[in-house]
C-alpha cells in the first residue's frame, strides 16, 4: 500500500456524469444541470467545486453522495480495497461507504427529535465502533472547539440557533476520521472565528490524507484551503 | 439527510440476506391488492413502504408477514434454526413459532397487539413464555426491564394496559414485541393515530433501539418524515405497484416517479 | 342388581346413541386430553346438572356395575341422589356409597379420597371443557392452538395470577399438561385433587354435555400441573384435621352448624369420613353436641338412599 502523502492515490473518480430533473408536478419540464462530467480527486487534496449559482455545484456533490442519482455516468469511490460505483451499488453498500469512507457536511442539520447535541456529534463514531464514552470525549473537544458552551451539550439541538445548529453539523461531520469528504458550504453562516475553526479542521482533514471535494462560497476560505478548482457552467439551454 | 443512515448495516463481504421476496401479488378477486413486488432484506436493514391509503401497503406486510396468502410469488425468509424457508410453504406450527421468536409485528392499533385484560409484564412475558421460560422471578425482571427501555415508569409493571395513554400501550407493544430479540419486525404505521408530540417520543425511541438491536424492519407508514427518520430505504407504492424504491433520502430529495415527486411536494414544511 | 324400568331402554339412551358416545370415548381415550366433539343428547336434567357424565356413564354401564355417586365429594346432596336414582330407575344397577365397592364413580367437582384401584372408572362432570377459554374466547383459535401445542398463554394466567396475588390464586379446574401434549381442564375439582390424576391405575372420563365434549386419561398418564421453576405447584394444606375423623389427609369441607357462628371442619368426601369413624377414629370434635348433629345426619342420608332400594 502507498503512503497517500506521497503519491497522489485517486480517492474519487467521476465518469460522464449527467444529472437533469424532470419536474413531473410542472408539467414535465425537463431541467438539465450537468452532462458528461469527469473529476477525479486524490487522497490529500482539496478540490473546489467553482462556478456560478445554478451552476449546479450542489447538485454534483449531493450525486457523488449518492443523495441524487444521476441519470447518467459513474462515481468511483475507493472504499477500503475496492471502488464502488455509487451510482449503481445497492443501498446497504452506499450505506457503508457512507459510514465508513465518505462524509457529508452540509448547511443544514437535520434535527433528530429529542437527541442531545453531544450524542448527535458522537454518532459517527458510535457507528463504526467507538465506545460511547470515548466517542462523547471527542464530541465534547469538536465542541469546545467550535465554541458550542457546555451547557448546551445535553440539548436537542433543535432549539439552537441557525449557526450553533451548523456548528453542531460540522462538528458531527469531521468527528469520524474519513478518507473522503464533502463539504456543502460549511462556513455559510459562522462568524471569523469559527470560519476560522472550521478552515482549521478541513485542513487538518486534508493533511491526514482525505479527499475533499467541497463548495466554498467564501473566497478567502477557498483560498485558504483548496489546492484546485473544478468550474462548472451554467447551461442555458433547455435540451 | 443522514438522520437514520447513521445507523446502517455494515456491508460484509456477501451477507446472507434475511428476505427475499420475488413476483408478490395479492388479487382481492378482480381487486389488485399488490402486484410485481420483488426485493431483498439484509440483517439490519429498516426498509420503508410509503404510499397512501389503499396503495397496497398494507397487503404487502401480509403477504411479507405470511398472515396472507398470496397470489402469486415467494417469500424466502432466512430462518436462524431452519434456514432459508419459504414462508408461504411453512407449515402453521413454524410460522407461529417463527412469529414469535425471530419475527415481531407491531401493529397500528396497540389494542389488536396487546393483551389488554392482562398486565403489563404479562403482555411483556408472553413471548418468553410462549417459547418455554418457567422462572416467574426472570420473566418479570426482564419485563421490568423492558418497562425501562420503552420509557414507562416501572411501578406500573402490574397496570393493565387499558390504564394507559395511547402513547404508552404503543411502547408497551414495541416491549412486547422486541423483548426476545426479535431479527425481524414489521410494523404496520407505528406512530398512526398518536398525537405528535407523542409520536416524535415514539420514533425516537424506535430509532434507537432499532439501531441498537441491529434489527431489519419493514415499516409501512404513509408520514414521510416517519420514513425519513427510520428507514435506510424506501418503496413507493402507488395502486398496489412499486413506482419507485432507493436509499430513503435518494427518493425523497431525488424523486423521480411523478407519484413520488407529487407526494414530497405535498408535505408541509413545519 | 333389581329390575329396571320396563318403559325405557337400558341406561336410558337408545343403542345407536350410545355406541356413537363409545366410539367418542374411545378416540378421547387415544389421545389423552383431547376433546373429542360428540352429538350431546338432550337429558331429563337441564345443563350444568351434570348431563355430560351422565351420557357417559350411561355409555359405559353395564348389569353387573356398581354406581357410585358423589357431589362435592358427598354422596348425601340433591345432585347425587337424583343422578343416582335416576341410575337405578334406567338400569337398575347396584348403587353404593363405598368408593371400594364401586366399579364406576360418577363425580361433579372431587376426587375420592380413598385411592381407586385398576378397573375403576372415574367420571367427572365437567361445565367448561376448554382450559384455554379464559385467555382466548375463540374456539377457532383454541382448536389451533390445542393443534400446534400452543400453548403459552396458559403461563400468561399464572404469570398474571402471581403478579395480581403473590401466588397462583387458581385453586379448583388448575390446568394440568396431558401426556406431555394437551393442556386439559380437570373440571372444577380443587387442585387438590391434581396429584391424584397422575400416573393413575383407573380409567378417568370427563363429559361436558353442554358443550357436547369428551375428553379421558387411561390409567397410568402423566397429568402434569402447570406451573413456575420457582413458584411450583402446591395443593391446598390445613392446619388442622377432620373434626369428625380425625384425617389429616383429606380436602376439608367448612360446615356451618348454628346461627352462633359455631363451625366444624369435616372431610368433604363423606364416605371417606364415615368409614374413619366406624374404624374407630374419631377427631377432636366428635364427641361435641354440633359433632354427632352432623354425624347423624350423615347416616340418616345413608339409610333414606338404602331405604329407596326395593
Amino acid at each position: 500500500m502507498t503512503d497517500p502523502t506521497q503519491s497522489p492515490r485517486p480517492m474519487i473518480r467521476v465518469e460522464g456524469l449527467s444529472k437533469a430533473f424532470v419536474l413531473h408536478t410542472q408539467g414535465g419540464a425537463r431541467i438539465p444541470v450537468f452532462d458528461g462530467l469527469d473529476l477525479t480527486a486524490h487522497a490529500g487534496e482539496c478540490v473546489a467545486l467553482h462556478g456560478p449559482s445554478g451552476a449546479g455545484k450542489s447538485t454534483l456533490l449531493r450525486a457523488l453522495y449518492a443523495n441524487y442519482r444521476p441519470g447518467a455516468g459513474h462515481v468511483w469511490v475507493r472504499h477500503g480495497e475496492t471502488w464502488v460505483d455509487m451510482v449503481t451499488a445497492p443501498p446497504r453498500v452506499v450505506i457503508d461507504v457512507r459510514r465508513r469512507t465518505m462524509g457529508h457536511v452540509s448547511q443544514f442539520l437535520r434535527v433528530i427529535p429529542r437527541v442531545p447535541a453531544l450524542d448527535v456529534v458522537a454518532e459517527p463514531l458510535v457507528v463504526l465502533g467507538e465506545s460511547q464514552e470515548q466517542a462523547r470525549r471527542r464530541a465534547g473537544a469538536l465542541l469546545t472547539r467550535l465554541n458550542i458552551p457546555e451547557r448546551l451539550w445535553s440539548l436537542a439541538p433543535a432549539t439552537f440557533s441557525g449557526g450553533e445548529q451548523q456548528r453542531v453539523n460540522v462538528a458531527r461531520g469531521f468527528i469520524a476520521p474519513v478518507p473522503v469528504l464533502l463539504l456543502d458550504e460549511p462556513t455559510a453562516s459562522l462568524d471569523k472565528d469559527n470560519r476560522d475553526v472550521v478552515v482549521a479542521l478541513i485542513r487538518e482533514a486534508r493533511d491526514a490524507g482525505a479527499a475533499v471535494v467541497g463548495i466554498f462560497h467564501d473566497a478567502t476560505v477557498r483560498e485558504a484551503v483548496c489546492d484546485r478548482l473544478f468550474t462548472l457552467d451554467v447551461r442555458t439551454e433547455a435540451a | 439527510m443522514t438522520a437514520a443512515l447513521a445507523h446502517a448495516p455494515t456491508a460484509q463481504a456477501d451477507p446472507h440476506p434475511l428476505l427475499d421476496v420475488s413476483g408478490l401479488a395479492k388479487w382481492y378477486g378482480p381487486h389488485l391488492g399488490c402486484r410485481d413486488v420483488a426485493f431483498t432484506l439484509y440483517p439490519g436493514e429498516v426498509m420503508g413502504v410509503v404510499g397512501e391509503s389503499g396503495s397496497g401497503k398494507t397487503t404487502l406486510l401480509g403477504c411479507l408477514s405470511g398472515g396472507l396468502e398470496p397470489s402469486a410469488g415467494r417469500v424466502t425468509y432466512h430462518s436462524e434454526r431452519w434456514g432459508a424457508v419459504d414462508i408461504h410453504a411453512l407449515p402453521e406450527g413454524r410460522r407461529r413459532l417463527l412469529m414469535r421468536t425471530e419475527w415481531g409485528f407491531v401493529r397500528q392499533n396497540p389494542r389488536d397487539g396487546l393483551r389488554m385484560g392482562v398486565s403489563a409484564g404479562a403482555n411483556i412475558g408472553e413471548r418468553p413464555m410462549a417459547v418455554g421460560d418457567r422462572h416467574y422471578g426472570r420473566i418479570r425482571a426482564q419485563a421490568l426491564d423492558w418497562l425501562k427501555q420503552v420509557e414507562i415508569d416501572q411501578t406500573r409493571l402490574d397496570d393493565r394496559p387499558a390504564q394507559f395513554s395511547g402513547g404508552m400501550q404503543q411502547r408497551l407493544q414495541i416491549a412486547r414485541v422486541l423483548v426476545n430479540g426479535p431479527r425481524l419486525v414489521f410494523m404496520d404505521e407505528p406512530t398512526g393515530g398518536l398525537d405528535v408530540s407523542v409520536q416524535a417520543r415514539l420514533l425516537d425511541l424506535l430509532r434507537d433501539l432499532v439501531a441498537r438491536l441491529g434489527l431489519a424492519a419493514v415499516i409501512v407508514t404513509h408520514d414521510l418524515a416517519v420514513a425519513r427518520l427510520l428507514a435506510h430505504r424506501l418503496m413507493v407504492m402507488k395502486d398496489g405497484r412499486v413506482v419507485e424504491e432507493g436509499l430513503t433520502d435518494q427518493v425523497l430529495d431525488d424523486p423521480h416517479h411523478p407519484y413520488t415527486q407529487l407526494l414530497v411536494s405535498s408535505v408541509l414544511q413545519a | 342388581m333389581t329390575a329396571p324400568d320396563p318403559g325405557v331402554t337400558f341406561g336410558y339412551l337408545d343403542e345407536q346413541t350410545k355406541r356413537m358416545i363409545r366410539r367418542a370415548i374411545l378416540k378421547a381415550v387415544a389421545i389423552p386430553g383431547y376433546q373429542v366433539p360428540f352429538a350431546g343428547r338432550e337429558m331429563p336434567l337441564p345443563y350444568g346438572w351434570g348431563t355430560g357424565g351422565i351420557q357417559v356413564t350411561a355409555s359405559v354401564i353395564g348389569g353387573d356395575d356398581v354406581l357410585k355417586v358423589i357431589d362435592q365429594g358427598a354422596d348425601d346432596t340433591t345432585n347425587a341422589v337424583s343422578i343416582r336414582r335416576f341410575f337405578r330407575r334406567v338400569t337398575g344397577v347396584a348403587t353404593t356409597e363405598h368408593t371400594t365397592e364401586a366399579t364406576l364413580i360418577q363425580t361433579r367437582h372431587r376426587v375420592p379420597e380413598t385411592p381407586l384401584r385398576a378397573g375403576q372408572i372415574l367420571i367427572y362432570q365437567v361445565p367448561i371443557p376448554e382450559p384455554l377459554r379464559r385467555m382466548e374466547p375463540r374456539e377457532t383459535e383454541t382448536r389451533k392452538m390445542h393443534a400446534l401445542s400452543d400453548y403459552g398463554v396458559m403461563h400468561v394466567k399464572l404469570y398474571e395470577d402471581i403478579a395480581q396475588h403473590g401466588c397462583i390464586s387458581t385453586s379448583y379446574d388448575y390446568p394440568v399438561r396431558v401426556n406431555g401434549r394437551h393442556v386439559m381442564a380437570p373440571s372444577p375439582i380443587p387442585k387438590f385433587d391434581n396429584p391424584k390424576m397422575h400416573d393413575a391405575p383407573f380409567l378417568q372420563l370427563f363429559g361436558a354435555g353442554r358443550e357436547k365434549r369428551i375428553y379421558a386419561l387411561p390409567p397410568y398418564t402423566s397429568v402434569v400441573s402447570l406451573d413456575f421453576e420457582d413458584h411450583p405447584f402446591t395443593v391446598q394444606a390445613w392446619d388442622r384435621v377432620c373434626d369428625l375423623c380425625g384425617a389429616t389427609d383429606s380436602y376439608l369441607d367448612e360446615v356451618v352448624t348454628d346461627d352462633r357462628g359455631g363451625r366444624l371442619f369435616v372431610c368433604s368426601d363423606s364416605d371417606y369420613c364415615t368409614g374413619r369413624r366406624a374404624a374407630g377414629h374419631r377427631g377432636p370434635m366428635a364427641a361435641t353436641a354440633a359433632g354427632e348433629a352432623l354425624s347423624d345426619a350423615m347416616a340418616a342420608v345413608g339409610r333414606e338412599d338404602g331405604e329407596a332400594r326395593p
